[in-house]
C-alpha cells in the first residue's frame, strides 16, 4: 500500500486506541474505591469542599453514567487532561513542561542501545563460540536480568559517590547559569548516566536478538551463494548478513516502545531527571489522580508514536514490503 | 573414458573420501569418488537422496559445511589442485574460475539488495573492470540469460521475479567472470517443468557459446537425457556406474542403475486393463474458489480465482487424475473436496449427498466418505502418537469401538506392506516411503468412497514412490478404490490414472482417456506440457512391474 | 523424555539456574523455620554494616532492621506474586491465543485487536495505575501484573497454533473427523507445550521484576516486606549506607537470572535443531 494510504490506517488506528485508553481510564476511576470526585481530587484536593463541587459539577459526577462519560470524553478530545489541586496547574501544562525531558532521555537510550546492540551482536556473532562470544552473551544475559533501579543506584554509587565522574542527579548544574552550547554540554553531562543505565538494558535485548539473527542468516541460501561467488567475509557480513539479520531488531524495537517508557518512569525516580516520570513518582506520592491519569495517557500516546516510526523504519529497510 | 587425443578435463576429481560426524547412517558421505569433467562437457551426476551427490559438488567448491571433514583425495581445477588451496586462495577461484548456482531459487537471493547489486559485486569481489563497466557488464549478462528488459530489471528486488527469473539471474551471476567450469546442483528441480525446459536449454546454450564444462548434479533421468554427455550415478556416497549417457541410459551394468531406470514411470500409459462400470462415486459441479484480498481504501480488492467452474465425475474404482504446475489450482481442488479449504460455490456430490450443504457438525459424519493422503511425509503424521492411535482415532472418532478400530488397524497395516508391529512405534522410527504408506492406511481406515492423493508420491526418491504406486495400483484391484491423483509429475500421472484431467490457472483444459490425451493432446496447453517433460527422446524404460 | 533431560544437563548455565532457584526455593519455604519473627521488627542498632556483628549478618537498615531477616521473608512474596501472577496471565492468554489461531476469521480480528490494545499500552505505567487506584495489595498487584502479562503468552501461542493448524498432521485429524475440540487438545496443544513452559518461565522472571519495581515506588504491599520494597527503603541513603539497597537489589538480580537461565535452558533442550530427512 502507498505511504499515504499506511499513514492513514495508522492515525485512524491510534486515534481509536488512544479513545479506548481514555475510556479505560474513565472506568478505572470508578473502580477505585470511594468517591470519584475524591479519587480525581486527589489526596490534597479532597479536603477541599469547594474544589470538590467544581469537579463533580465538570465531570458530573451527579448525573447518570452516560452522561459523565460524554462529559469525560469531551473533554479528553480538548486534551483537557484535568487539573492538579497540588500543584495548582492543569496537568496539561505540567506534561508539556516535562516530556523533553523525557523525550530526551528515552530518545538518547533508544539510540544508544540499538547501534551498541546491533554492533555487539554481530561482533558476538561472527566470533560465535570464542571468548568474546561468550563475553558478550554473559554481559547480555547479566543486563537483562539487573532490575533498572538496582543498577541505577549502583551506577550512582560508582561513578558519582567513588568515581566522582559523573553527577549524580538532575539535568543540570543548579545555579551555574550557562546557556546556549555550555548548557547543552552541561544538559549532555547529565545525561549520560540516566540513558547509559536505561540503555544497558535494551542494548543487551538488541544484542542478544541481533546475534541470534544473524546466527540464523548464516544458515540461508543466499549466504551461500555470496560464498560461492567469490565475497570475502567482510562484504558478505555487510551487505547480506546485517541488512537481513537487522529487520527483526527493528520490529523488536517497536514491540519494546512500551517498556522503554516505562523503564524511563523508573531511571528518572532515581536520577531526578525532570520528565514525566519524576512527575509521575511525585504524583504516586502525593495521590494526585488526574496528574498520573495523564501521565499514563501521555505515555501510550508515546509508545503508539515510537510503533508508528518504528514501523516506518521497517517498510524502509525491508523492500518486499511496497512503499510508493 | 577419455581419448589420449582429447583435451585436458577441466576438472579432475580423485579417490574423494569426505567423512560424516558421528551417529549418522554410515561413516563417509563420500568415499573413494573419482571422475573428470571435460572442458566442453556436462558430466551429470546421478543419484537419489543421500547419495552424496551434492557433498560432492560442495566439496569441489570449498562449501562444505563444517562439521564435514574431507579425509583424503585430490581436486584439480585444470591441472591445478583445489585440495590443498587455503580459504582466501578458494576465495579467488569462486566465481572467477568456478561458478556455482543451487537448488531453490526462491531462497538464494539477497532478498533486500538489488539484482544489479548482486551482479556487480561479483566483479569488484575479484578487482574486476571498473565501476560503469561493471554495471554494463551486468545488463549484457542478464540479456543473454534472456531475461526482458535487462536495464530495468538491475534495480528490481528478487521478490518481484518468478522462480525461472530468479534462477536466471543465479546463471548470470554464476558465469559474469567466465568461469571454465559451472556447476550446478539440482537447479531445476524446484521449477515447474515448462520453466524447467527452459533453464535446461540455457544452461546447453551457454555451455555451447562460452565453452564450459559443466557438472550437472540431479535425481532426475530425464533430464539427464535432455542435457548430459556422460553421466555418473552415486549410490551411499559411492559411484556405481560411470560412462557416455548414451551407454549407461541405454545398456546399464550395475544392478542399481538398472533398478533405477526401471523405477522411473514411463510417458507411455499402459493399455486399458478393463472398462469400468459407468456408476459415479463423485460428482463436482462448477466448483469455484476464489482469494480477495483488499489493496487499499480506493482501489478496488484483488481478485484471484484458484479454482473456476470446475467439474468432473469419478467413476467407482477408477483413478482420475489432475495434472498442472503450480499455481494451476490442482491442491486446491483437493483440499476444497475433503473440505480443508471453503470452496466459494459449485456443488460436490456424493452419490446423492452434496457436501457442500453441510457445515460443521452436520459434514463431520460424512466426512468419512471422502479422504486424504498427504504430500509431505514427515509433516503428516503427528510425532508423539504411536502408528496404531495414528490410523484407529479416525475410525473412533466416528463411534468405532476401540477394539475393532484396532484390529482394523492391524488388518491396514498389513494390507500396506508393514509389520503389525510397527503399530506401537512412533513416527520418526520410519523412513518417507513406510510414513506414505501409513498415511494411505490411514485413509483407508474410514473405509472412504473417495481418496484424494495430493502429491503423494512427490516428496520421494523415484526408488520409493515406484513401490508406492506400486502398492497404489494393488489397493486400487483389490479395493476397487475411487482415487483422485493429483500431481504435477506427467509421468507417474501416465502410470496410474485411468482419465487425466490437465489444469491451468484455475480451470480444467483437457479432460480425457490418459492413453488419448498422452498419444493426441487437443489443447495447446497440455501440448506445451507433454513437450517440456524432460527424457522425452528416449525410448521409454520398462514401464511399472506387474503391469 | 530422557534425550530432553540429556540435552538440558548439557547446558552449565541452566544448571547453574536450577540450583539457584532450589536455593531460593528451599529458603522461600523454610522462612518461617529459619526466621520465625517478624522481619518488620527492630533488632538493632540502625545502619549497622555486613558481616559486623554475628547477629545480623547482613546488616541493619535505617530503622534497625535485619536485612537477612527482610531477605528471606522478601522471597516468599516474591515468588508467590511471581509464580501466582504468571499463572493467570496464562490462564488467560493461552485460551485467546489458541482460540484465534484455530479459529481464525472474525474471532481472531476481534480478539487480536483486544491483544494489540493491550499490548500498546505501557505495561510498567497501567500496572501503576491500576495497583495506585486499587490500593495497593498483594491482589492488586497480582491483577496488575497479570493484566499487561497476557498479550504476548496469546500472541505466541496464536502464532504457534496458526502454524501447526496447517500442519499436514492436524489436517489430516480435521479430514479424518475428529471434533474441532479433539484436534485442539490432541493434535495442536500438547506441541505448543513446549513453548509456553519456556515462555512461563521467562514471564516469571518479568514477573517479579514488575513487582519489584512496583514495590521500589511505594506501591508495595504496606504488609509485606518485598525485596523491592528494601531497596526503595534505602534510596535516600544509598551513597553512606549501600548496603540497605544493594543487597535486596541483588537478590532480585540473582533470582530473575536464575529464572532465565533455566527459560534458555528448556528454550535449547525442547528445540534441538532440526535435522532434516533428505541431503
Amino acid at each position: 500500500m502507498t505511504l499515504a494510504t499506511f499513514l492513514r490506517k495508522k492515525t485512524i488506528n491510534a486515534v481509536v486506541i488512544l479513545i479506548a485508553i481514555a475510556a479505560m481510564n474513565f472506568f478505572l476511576i470508578r473502580l477505585a474505591p470511594g468517591d470519584p470526585a475524591q479519587v480525581m481530587a486527589g489526596e490534597a484536593g479532597a479536603g477541599d469542599a469547594v474544589f470538590l463541587q467544581q469537579l463533580r459539577e465538570k465531570f458530573g459526577l451527579d448525573r447518570p453514567l452516560i452522561e459523565q462519560f460524554w462529559h469525560y470524553m469531551k473533554g479528553v478530545g480538548t486534551l483537557d487532561l484535568g487539573f492538579s489541586y497540588r500543584q495548582q496547574r492543569p496537568v496539561l501544562d505540567l506534561i508539556v513542561e516535562r516530556l523533553p525531558a523525557t523525550l530526551l532521555l528515552t530518545g538518547t537510550a533508544l539510540i544508544i542501545s540499538l547501534a551498541a546492540g546491533v554492533t555487539l551482536g554481530t561482533l558476538a556473532a561472527r566470533r560465535v563460540g570464542r571468548l568474546s562470544d561468550s563475553a558478550i552473551t554473559l554481559a547480555s544475559l547479566v543486563f537483562y536480568a539487573m532490575p533498572l533501579f538496582w543498577l541505577a543506584l549502583i551506577a550512582q554509587i560508582v561513578f558519582s559517590k567513588h568515581l566522582g565522574w559523573l553527577p549524580n542527579v538532575g539535568y543540570e548544574s543548579v545555579g551555574a547559569g550557562y546557556a546556549g552550547l555550555r548548557r547543552a554540554l552541561d544538559i549532555g553531562w547529565h545525561l549520560i548516566m540516566p540513558a547509559t543505565t536505561l540503555g544497558l538494558f535494551f542494548t543487551a535485548v538488541y544484542a542478544r536478538m541481533m546475534r541470534a539473527s544473524m546466527l540464523e542468516v548464516a544458515s540461508f541460501d543466499y549466504v551461500k551463494t555470496a560464498h560461492a561467488k567469490g565475497l570475502g567475509p567482510g562484504a558478505i557480513v555487510r551487505h547480506h548478513m546485517i541488512p537481513n539479520a537487522i529487520l527483526p531488531v527493528v520490529t523488536l524495537a517497536g514491540l519494546q516502545a512500551g517498556q522503554l517508557v516505562g523503564g524511563s518512569l523508573l531511571v528518572e525516580t532515581v536520577f531526578a531527571w525532570p520528565g514525566i516520570g519524576r512527575l509521575l513518582f511525585d504524583a504516586l506520592i502525593q495521590r494526585d489522580y488526574q496528574v498520573l491519569l495523564g501521565v499514563f495517557f501521555t505515555c501510550s500516546a508515546m509508545v503508539i508514536l515510537f510503533n508508528i516510526l518504528t514501523d516506518l523504519l521497517y517498510r524502509f529497510v525491508d523492500p518486499r514490503i511496497e512503499v510508493t | 573414458m577419455t581419448s589420449p587425443t582429447a583435451p585436458m578435463p577441466i576438472l579432475c576429481v580423485r579417490d574423494l573420501t569426505i567423512a560424516l560426524p558421528d551417529g549418522a547412517d554410515r561413516r563417509h558421505a563420500v568415499q573413494d569418488v573419482s571422475f573428470d569433467v571435460g572442458a566442453r562437457e556436462v558430466l551429470c551426476i546421478v543419484g537419489e537422496s543421500g547419495s552424496g551427490k551434492s557433498i560432492t559438488a560442495h566439496a569441489v567448491m570449498g562449501l562444505l559445511p563444517r562439521n564435514l571433514v574431507t579425509r583424503s583425495g585430490a581436486i584439480a581445477l585444470a591441472g591445478r589442485s583445489l585440495i590443498s588451496r587455503s580459504e582466501e586462495e578458494m576465495r579467488a577461484v569462486r566465481g572467477r574460475e568456478i561458478g556455482m548456482i543451487f537448488q531453490e531459487p526462491m531462497t538464494s537471493l539477497n532478498p533486500v539488495r538489488r539484482i544489479g547489486e548482486q551482479i556487480t559485486e561479483v566483479f569488484k569481489a575479484h578487482g574486476a573492470l571498473t565501476p560503469p563497466e561493471r554495471a554494463e557488464k551486468a545488463v549484457a549478462l542478464l540479456a543473454e540469460v534472456g531475461l526482458p528488459e535487462p536495464a530495468q530489471m538491475m534495480r528490481a528486488f528478487p521478490h518481484q521475479l518468478s522462480g525461472g527469473q530468479r534462477q536466471r539471474v543465479m546463471i548470470a551471476m554464476a558465469l559474469a567472470l567466465e568461469p571454465r567450469l559451472l556447476i550446478a546442483d539440482e537447479p531445476t528441480t524446484a521449477l515447474d517443468v515448462t520453466t524447467q525446459g527452459q533453464i535446461l536449454k540455457l544452461i546447453e546454450r551457454l555451455r555451447r557459446d562460452r565453452d564450459m564444462g559443466v557438472l550437472f548434479i540431479t535425481h532426475d533421468f530425464g533430464v539427464v537425457d535432455d542435457i548430459a554427455d556422460r553421466v555418473a550415478v552415486m549410490r551411499h556416497g559411492q559411484i556405481v556406474e560411470m560412462g557416455s549417457a548414451a551407454e549407461v541410459l541405454r545398456a546399464p551394468t550395475h544392478a542399481y542403475t538398472k533398478a533405477l531406470l526401471a523405477a522411473v514411470p514411463s510417458l507411455t500409459p499402459p493399455p486399458v486393463a478393463a472398462t469400468l462400470p459407468d456408476v459415479p462415486a463423485l460428482t463436482v459441479e462448477n466448483l469455484q474458489k476464489t482469494y480477495v484480498t483488499s489493496v487499499g481504501f480506493f482501489r478496488p480488492p484483488r481478485v484471484v480465482a484458484a479454482v473456476a467452474d470446475v467439474s468432473f465425475t469419478l467413476r467407482r474404482g477408477e483413478t482420475l487424475g489432475i495434472v498442472g504446475e503450480s499455481g494451476s489450482g490442482k491442491s486446491t481442488v483437493g483440499k476444497c473436496l475433503v473440505r480443508l479449504l471453503e470452496a466459494n460455490g459449485g456443488a460436490i456430490r456424493l452419490g446423492d449427498v452434496d457436501l457442500m450443504q453441510l457445515r460443521g457438525s452436520r459434514l463431520r459424519p460424512l466426512r468419512r466418505r471422502i479422504q486424504m493422503v498427504f504430500q509431505d511425509p514427515y509433516a503428516s503424521l503427528n510425532p508423539r502418537k504411536t502408528i496404531g492411535r495414528i490410523i484407529a482415532d479416525g475410525p473412533m472418532a466416528h463411534g468405532v469401538p476401540a477394539s475393532a478400530a484396532h484390529d482394523k488397524a492391524r488388518e491396514l497395516i498389513q494390507l500396506v506392506g508393514l509389520g503389525p508391529d510397527a503399530l506401537n512405534r512412533y513416527p520418526h522410527e520410519f523412513s518417507g516411503g513406510q510414513r506414505q504408506r501409513i498415511g494411505i492406511a490411514r485413509a483407508l481406515a474410514l473405509e472412504p468412497d473417495v481418496v484424494v492423493a495430493d502429491e503423494a508420491v512427490s516428496a520421494l526418491d523415484v526408488s520409493v514412490q515406484a513401490q508406492i504406486l506400486l502398492l497404489l495400483r494393488d489397493l486400487k484391484q483389490r479395493l476397487a478404490m475411487s482415487l483422485i491423483f493429483i500431481t504435477h509429475d506427467l509421468r507417474v500421472a501416465a502410470q496410474i490414472c485411468d482419465r487425466i484431467a490437465v489444469m491451468q490457472k484455475g480451470r480444467i483444459v483437457e479432460l480425457g482417456d490418459t492413453a488419448k490425451v498422452f498419444a493426441d493432446p487437443q489443447h495447446a496447453y497440455t501440448r506445451e506440457l507433454l513437450a517440456a517433460v524432460p527424457g522425452r527422446r528416449q525410448p521409454s524404460p520398462r514401464a511399472l512391474e506387474g503391469a | 523424555m530422557t534425550a530432553f533431560l540429556r540435552r538440558f544437563a548439557e547446558n552449565r548455565g541452566a544448571l547453574i539456574g536450577i540450583a539457584i532457584l532450589l536455593v531460593i526455593v528451599a529458603v522461600a519455604v523454610l522462612a518461617p523455620l529459619i526466621y520465625p519473627t517478624s522481619p518488620w521488627r527492630m533488632v538493632n542498632r540502625p545502619f549497622i554494616a555486613p558481616f559486623a556483628l554475628e547477629r545480623a549478618p547482613l546488616g541493619t537498615d535505617a530503622l534497625g532492621r535485619d536485612i537477612l531477616a527482610g531477605l528471606v521473608h522478601g522471597s516468599r512474596v516474591s515468588l508467590l506474586i511471581g509464580l501466582v501472577s504468571t499463572l493467570a496471565a496464562l490462564l488467560v492468554g493461552v485460551p485467546v491465543g489458541a482460540a484465534a489461531g484455530y479459529f481464525g476469521g472474525w474471532v481472531d480480528n476481534a480478539l487480536m485487536r483486544l491483544t494489540e490494545f493491550f499490548q500498546t499500552i505501557p505495561s510498567f505505567a497501567l500496572a501503576i495505575v491500576v495497583v495506585s487506584l486499587l490500593q495497593p495489595s498483594v491482589a492488586s498487584i497480582v491483577l496488575a501484573i497479570a493484566i499487561v502479562s497476557w498479550p504476548p503468552v496469546a500472541r505466541m501461542v496464536r502464532g504457534e497454533v496458526l502454524s501447526l493448524r496447517s500442519r499436514e498432521y492436524v489436517q489430516a485429524a480435521i479430514v479424518t473427523g475428529q471434533p474441532a475440540a479433539k484436534v485442539i487438545l490432541t493434535e495442536v496443544l500438547p506441541n505448543v507445550a513446549s513453548p509456553i513452559i519456556v515462555l512461563a518461565s521467562l514471564m516469571t522472571a518479568t514477573a517479579i521484576l514488575l513487582e519489584s519495581s512496583l514495590s521500589f515506588l511505594g506501591l508495595g504491599d504496606p504488609n509485606v516486606m518485598s525485596w523491592g520494597y528494601m531497596v526503595g527503603a534505602g534510596r535516600t541513603r544509598v551513597l553512606e549506607q549501600w548496603w540497605i539497597s544493594f543487597i535486596p537489589g541483588a537478590a532480585i538480580f540473582v533470582t530473575v537470572l536464575a529464572l532465565n537461565l533455566v527459560g534458555e535452558g528448556l528454550n535449547d533442550a525442547l528445540n534441538p535443531t532440526l535435522k532434516k530427512g533428505r541431503l
